[in-house]
């Protein structure tokens, strides 16, 4: 028996499949829908209020979400292999307490104390990993626990006191250069250089095909080759290595150390992820929806403010949202089976 | 007793013993892969199959015995290493990452980065020639995907299969190792997946093929190696025995001996089976 059932000249079985045209791509792009989300609700507020379609209140926004927005590309790597990180927030706190304490009584350089502090957040991460990886535990539970024990330490070490009278490079980042007439504040470019590093990773790297290989299916990324242990643990890691650059940008922020700061910024960092457009169950989203997702909470936050919303209405809005975002992605998920 | 005046086997072992605690999951088992043939490998559950094909394929170490690649004693230390040597797998859930699309899939693990600069220090993915390379290798089975960039989830079950072969088939420079690939899907599309077996094996590339369906298994088996208590319990021509005789020495109602003949070992269960002695 040597024929096949395919007779030569007609066309394979395997191909019933229409190739998607361009512009069917692009309305069906997972950032599509929070890209149209954001340019409703700024259409929205410019209509609403004349004082936001200005750069200055556009530069203001990004700044607004910056420290966030850098959580918040730590938190789609992790989201993106299945996980969750609800420690980002309380780590970032303590990386910024241990920068600030460290610096403010000369006990070190302020080079060194940032070096310092933010490798101490890319060791939380690892910690994360590992618990996850190699016990392994469920990311929730680790990183609920570590939530807690930054939190902890942050306030042990600071005596749960605000440090004040920084010095110079701590703040650095809080300068500000005019572009036209809008004054940029340096740390709105890292972050933005940091979602354009990442985003670059995530779809030319090898390592970036990894990742999504791996929120797909662990077992099959290992089936492919994959390191998935090595792989988990880096994510993580580089996610807490990207929790104290946030560090540095809540400091040089507000101007000083707070114990206090980063409280909710865990669930706001999901938040923006899901409104992103990536899935919470793994292996679809990018850092690119995220960058979306962050400046639709930051668009609205300031929207609703400039129109006199009380901010507690702007808590209430953002969880609608949510909720909304996460349907859309299960109804998807489920279109797509 | 093996040694005839056959060609060389692409893969072979001999004595091969996995032991864990207790229990013995292969038990001194011999297998002969010879070039350009489709071997099924079949056995009752819990024969030890699949160890044996673990074995073969790096996925575990085995304890005694002798893994011979071309004629060539070699020892894997892992799945990578097997693979290294030419050896690859389909696996029955099929690995593939539903997201992605058909030709990341095909070089997942196995990237191509864009030449100069621009790869070795930026890391790029060349995806214009992974796209191109992913389209040769489905052309070369005749898989016409129209779109190699739609992601896997969009395919259906066969046309899944058929990537996961595809992409074996292009990195295996010995061996094509499939686990039950038909196990999951419906008549029209196992269909399908035998025709590509077909033309795997038309390429000059020996498959070794683990399956439950015997009806698949006679239709596509040059040789079948009958695998029972950890061990090889014959190899047969699928035009030598009928289904229920593969059957009974699956079972151990009847046994091969050295010639080729067939002796009832008991005969209760071979009654049972619908099988008479020759």
């Amino acid at each position: 028996m040597t024929a096949t059932t395919t007779p030569p000249g007609t066309s394979s079985p395997y191909a019933d499949l229409k190739a998607p045209t361009t512009l069917r791509r692009l309305l069906t792009a997972p950032t599509t829908g929070p890209l149209v989300a954001l340019l409703l609700a700024c259409a929205f507020f410019s209509i609403s209020t004349d004082q936001f379609l200005t750069g200055g209140n556009f530069s203001l926004i990004v700044q607004q979400v910056m420290v966030v927005g850098t959580l918040a590309i730590g938190q789609t790597l992790i989201i993106l292999t299945a996980g969750i990180d609800l420690s980002c927030g309380a780590v970032m706190a303590f990386g910024s307490i241990m920068i600030a304490k460290m610096a403010a009584n000369g006990t070190l350089p302020p080079l060194v104390a940032i070096a310092l502090g933010i490798a101490v957040c890319a060791g939380f991460g690892l910690v994360n990993g590992l618990l996850v990886q190699k016990i392994p535990l469920p990311p929730f539970i680790v990183t609920l626990g570590m939530l807690n024990v930054a939190f902890a330490l942050t306030h042990i070490y600071s005596n749960e006191q605000t440090i004040t009278s920084l010095p110079g490079p701590l703040t650095a980042l809080g300068q500000t250069f005019p572009l036209g007439h809008t004054d940029i504040t340096y740390g709105s470019l890292v972050t933005i250089a940091l979602f354009l590093l990442l985003a670059y990773a995530l779809s030319n790297t090898s390592w970036g095909r990894h990742v999504y290989a791996l929120g797909n299916s662990q077992e099959a990324a290992r089936l492919n080759g994959i390191r998935t242990s090595r792989l988990t643990i880096g994510i993580y890691a580089v996610a807490g290595l990207l929790y104290g650059i946030a560090a540095l940008l809540l400091i040089s922020r507000t101007g000083v150390g707070d114990p206090q700061a980063g409280q909710t910024d865990n669930l706001d960092s999901i938040t923006a992820v899901v409104l992103g457009g990536t899935s919470l169950f793994g292996g679809r989203g990018s850092v690119l929806g995220t960058f979306i997702g962050v400046l639709i909470v930051g668009v609205f936050r300031n929207g609703l403010q400039l129109m006199g919303v009380a901010s507690i209405y702007q808590t209430l809005i953002t969880g609608v949202l949510v909720i909304l975002a996460v349907t859309v992605d299960q109804i998807s998920r489920k279109k797509s089976r | 007793m093996t040694a005839t005046s056959s060609p060389t086997p692409v893969l072979q072992a001999r004595g091969l013993v996995k032991r864990y605690g207790h229990v013995t999951a292969i038990d001194g088992a011999d297998f002969d892969l010879l070039p350009g043939e489709v071997l099924a490998v079949i056995g009752d559950n819990g024969a030890g199959k699949t160890s044996l094909i673990k074995a073969l394929t790096g996925a575990l170490v085995p304890d005694a015995g002798e893994i011979r690649l071309n004629g060539k004693p070699i020892t894997f230390s892992g799945p990578q290493s097997a693979r290294a040597h030419g050896i690859e797998t389909v696996y029955q859930d099929l690995a593939v990452a539903a997201s992605m699309d058909i030709a990341s899939n095909m070089f997942l693990g196995r990237e191509l980065r864009r030449p100069g600069v621009l790869g070795s220090v930026f890391r790029m993915l060349d995806k214009k020639r992974m796209r191109e390379e992913a389209s040769e290798h489905m052309a070369d089975l005749k898989i016409g995907l129209r779109s190699l960039t739609q992601s896997v989830e969009t395919l259906s079950g066969g046309q899944r299969q058929a990537v996961a072969v595809a992409r074996s088939v292009a990195w295996a420079g010995s061996v094509v190792v499939m686990d039950e690939p038909t196990a999951a899907l419906g008549v029209k599309e196992s269909g399908q997946v035998l025709d590509l077996i077909r033309r795997v094996r038309d390429k000059g590339l020996p498959v070794v093929l683990i399956s439950h369906n015997m009806p698949h298994v006679f239709e596509i088996a040059d040789r079948i190696h009958v695998h029972r208590l950890g061990k090889r319990a014959a190899v047969i021509k699928p035009s030598d025995y009928s289904m229920a005789e593969v059957v009974a020495i699956m079972t151990g109602a009847l046994t091969v001996d050295e010639a080729g003949g067939t002796v009832v070992a008991d005969s209760e269960a071979a009654k049972a089976a619908g099988v008479q002695a020759n």
